[in-house]
């Protein structure tokens, strides 16, 4: 077990199965198509991903460096949690973009229930992106501290 | 944050529940990015990046849904991104289905709600809403709350007002209540480039993928080109602003650049020099080696690699007035030099409405349609974001479109070439 710590974006704590992109997410890609047709596993619809392409992304640690693509970014992100259809948390190795950091604030303030929550952490450097592989169990505790086995 | 007491007030509730939450949320995106302060937004216009009834959008319109039943709507009337359908487009009867009956069922609701919310009037949908044809062109040095990132790159760099590369709906939150976060590229400090861009190219390089090669090169960083104003010369005019916004385009969209400086061009790089670089700036050297490395490293994701492309898109951001005429010229040119009278492949220009209606009071555009371009509105992004167009060979000159869909880059030559002679020179 390995542990990182980083800066709390959105407070939460929760354990779920770690989900890896190297590169960055395309929110707009990876997320349209499960929320235009109904898709409660939130596949990944990003055909440039490699790492999440056809993977579930709901309920999952979503680890990554930062999220890439169209400035709907944040409002997709926002969507997602909306419809329950968001990754248990997102984990970011870089500090958080303009985009999924305003998907995230979105989210946090306007949106209201257990089922629309998402725990975010940023900058918990290249270090952790390196160390976290698919399927590893991912545990967030108070502070921003993440544990990885 | 340090709040002045007017914006203590709101985020008090002084002005009510939703506007305090609307508040928070800016002061709470800002925090994020160590913003100290609140500063006015001082743009006539505000423009919006979400213009699509998406039904997978539902959220959004419960937001807005909200924010107009409470009153609290924009200070500023505002543009918004293209309209994702228009009749004129070529779709077959399984497209048609899928795109008004499931992805855009909401189009009508979301309009009547942007109309509501202070849309500018019914032909305000374009992502290039800088253009004098449609009025929303701020001046230099104005604060703005943008999201769009190919209008944010333009605003930023060729007319030298402030905007941070905002997400959607973060757009508006700052347009109501008339503050955004002072960070980033609202800071002087934040528009100094920490790259050096060397440009050493034997011609003048296409502006598409030299946008590309930068955007991927520098990501979010912001970079001082050198070398550029041998090809663009010094005045901001009409070919030069197309040229730049198509550029930039390409540098938001391949990387996530929301501010480049041209040296002797770009207003900031014609007052500062190189005062604007970084000490410690990195330098990247342009050639037509490295193009062409650029060139070479686009996938090509169509099923069948070889396939006949059965659609083009050109404008993407939408295309100028300059750039509609020289390519009806371009076209025409082409087609009498190959003996055909239209385009070999069904082709589609978007143009923002005002641009069109200019256009098409002139002889060019009669021209254009006789050799069989149709002329449309339309986001070419929002048509192929749908699980049919993966399918679908389109081709297109815009590095934006190819890295956001299945289209197949081409640069404006490559495209010449295959809408009058089939590719072959």
């Amino acid at each position: 077990m390995k542990t990182f710590k980083g800066r709390v974006i959105a407070p939460g704590e929760v354990k779920a199965e770690a989900l890896v992109s190297h590169g960055g997410l395309n929110t707009l890609a990876s997320f349209q198509k499960a929320l235009q047709f109904g898709d409660k596993k939130a596949t990944c619809g990003d055909q440039n991903n490699k790492d999440l392409y056809g993977k579930q992304m709901a309920g999952k640690a979503l680890c990554l460096p930062q999220t890439i693509g169209s400035t709907t970014g944040g409002l997709v992100l926002y969507c997602a949690c909306s419809m329950g259809r968001q990754p248990a948390c997102m984990l970011f190795s870089n500090p958080i973009d303009s985009l999924a950091g305003a998907g995230v604030i979105l989210a946090d303030v306007w949106l209201e229930g257990d089922q629309t929550k998402m725990p975010v952490i940023d900058s918990l450097g290249e270090e952790f992106l390196n160390y976290v592989k698919d399927g590893m169990t991912i545990t967030i505790k108070d502070g921003g501290v993440v544990e990885v086995e | 944050m340090k709040l002045t007491k007017e914006q203590q007030a709101i985020l008090d509730g002084s002005q009510g529940k939703t506007m305090a939450k609307v508040l928070e949320s800016v002061i709470r995106y800002g925090e994020l990015f160590g913003a100290e302060k609140l500063v006015p937004v001082t743009s006539k216009y505000n423009h919006l990046v979400t213009s699509f009834g998406l039904k997978a959008l539902g959220p959004v319109y419960d937001l807005m849904g909200k924010l107009i039943e409470d009153g609290v709507v924009s200070q500023q009337k505002f543009s918004c991104d293209p309209r994702p359908l228009d009749k004129k487009v070529p779709k077959n009867f399984l497209q048609n289905l899928i795109f008004n009956k499931f992805m855009y069922s909401k189009q009508d609701f979301y309009e009547g709600q942007l109309e509501k919310l202070g849309l500018l009037d019914k032909d305000a949908f374009t992502c290039t809403c800088y253009m004098d044809e449609v009025g929303n062109k701020p001046n230099k040095g104005e604060v703005l709350s943008w999201a769009e990132s190919s209008a944010v790159v333009y605003a930023n760099s060729v007319l030298g007002a402030r905007c941070n590369r905002n997400s959607g709906i973060m757009d508006i939150m700052g347009s109501i209540v008339g503050f955004v976060p002072y960070f980033g590229l609202v800071t002087d400090e934040g528009r100094k480039a920490n790259w050096v861009i060397e440009i050493k190219t034997t011609k003048k390089p296409e502006a598409q993928l030299l946008g590309s090669a930068i955007g991927m090169k520098v990501m979010e960083d912001v970079p001082y080109v050198v070398g550029l104003d041998k090809w663009l010369g010094n005045e901001l005019n009409d070919e030069v602003c197309t040229y730049l916004k198509d550029f930039g385009a390409a540098t938001a969209s391949n990387g996530a650049v929301g501010l480049y400086h041209i040296e002797n061009l770009t207003p900031e790089a014609v007052e500062l020099g190189k005062k604007l670089v970084n000490k410690d700036a990195k330098v990247y050297v342009i050639d037509d080696a490295e193009l062409q490395r650029v060139y070479d490293s686009y996938p090509v994701i169509w099923k069948n690699k070889d396939a006949k492309p059965k659609l083009c898109f050109m404008g993407c951001p939408h295309m100028s007035y300059q750039q509609l005429v020289s390519w009806t010229e371009k076209l025409e040119k082409g087609l009498q030099e190959s003996g055909n009278k239209k385009v070999l492949i069904p082709t589609v220009f978007t143009a923002s409405p005002g641009v069109l209606k200019k256009f098409e009071q002139t002889e060019y555009a009669q021209k254009l349609k006789s050799m069989g371009v149709i002329v449309s509105y339309i986001c070419p992004l929002m048509y192929m974001n749908n699980p049919l167009c993966g399918k679908m060979p389109v081709i297109t000159s815009s590095n934006k479109l190819r890295t956001y869909t299945t289209a197949r880059y081409y640069t404006d030559d490559e495209i010449l070439l295959q809408l009058t002679k089939g590719g072959k020179n």
